[in-house]
């Protein structure tokens, strides 16, 4: 199927690529259905682009390429949501806001994006936990991650 | 919106399976027990709200700025 990106131009995407948030996101909830786009000449970010509105695209990355210490509880309702059996089942990736400097973009540590590999389903999780940050500077480790990409 | 009063102790059932229990009330703060289903979210709502406007922010990145990323390997 053809869609229209924010980043990428018009595209062909096979529906074997389509994510399913069955509850959308958090002021998103409209939003069904995602993609996950590479970025090229980059590896540490991805984009998570919504099927049916080109502007809706989040810059994504792994969070543990920006905090060492990160662990949290997948909560009940998103085990059942998204159907997880094991914990090999999901990934997660977190929700950048970039900046301009960009060493002042941050990541959202407080509502991880789960995605469960298999069924292809995902959910913007919030951790019930007011400890983790809602933004959490990136720039400070930019730099290691560009050697781990 | 449905306006209840309720007294310490007392509860309020929303649907077949979930019941909120006022369990406590002390000047302006009141302490609610929430029994659900485990497949239902309970979150603060100013939480979801923060977690909104930080999803709001982070879309509204322009091309620009974008294109910063491709440079960086």
């Amino acid at each position: 199927m053809q869609i229209e990106t924010k980043f990428h131009g018009e595209m062909e995407v096979s529906k074997s690529d389509l994510w399913q948030f069955p509850k959308g996101m958090p002021g998103f909830e409209e939003e069904k259905e995602f993609v996950l786009l590479s970025i090229e000449g980059n590896a540490v970010f991805r984009v998570l682009q919504s099927v049916q509105t080109p502007n809706v695209a989040f810059i994504v990355g792994n969070p543990y390429t920006f905090t060492e210490d990160y662990s949290f509880k997948i909560d009940e309702p998103t085990v059942e949501l998204l159907k997880i059996e094991k914990p090999e089942d999901i990934f997660v990736l977190g929700i950048i806001s970039l900046k301009d400097p960009f060493e002042a973009s941050t990541i959202n540590l407080q509502a991880p994006v789960i995605f469960h590999a298999e069924n292809k389903t995902a959910k913007q999780m919030i951790v019930n936990d007011e400890s983790f940050s809602l933004r959490h500077p990136i720039g400070e480790s930019q730099s290691s991650a560009k050697e781990e990409a | 919106m449905l306006v209840l009063s309720r007294k310490s102790n007392e509860t309020i059932k929303v649907g077949d399976d979930i019941e909120l229990r006022i369990l406590e009330v002390k000047g302006d703060t009141v302490r609610i027990g929430i029994e659900a289903p485990k497949s239902v979210d309970i979150l603060r709502g100013e939480l979801v709200q923060s977690i909104s406007e930080t999803n709001t922010e982070a879309i509204t990145m322009d091309a620009t700025l974008f294109s910063q990323l491709t440079k960086k390997k």
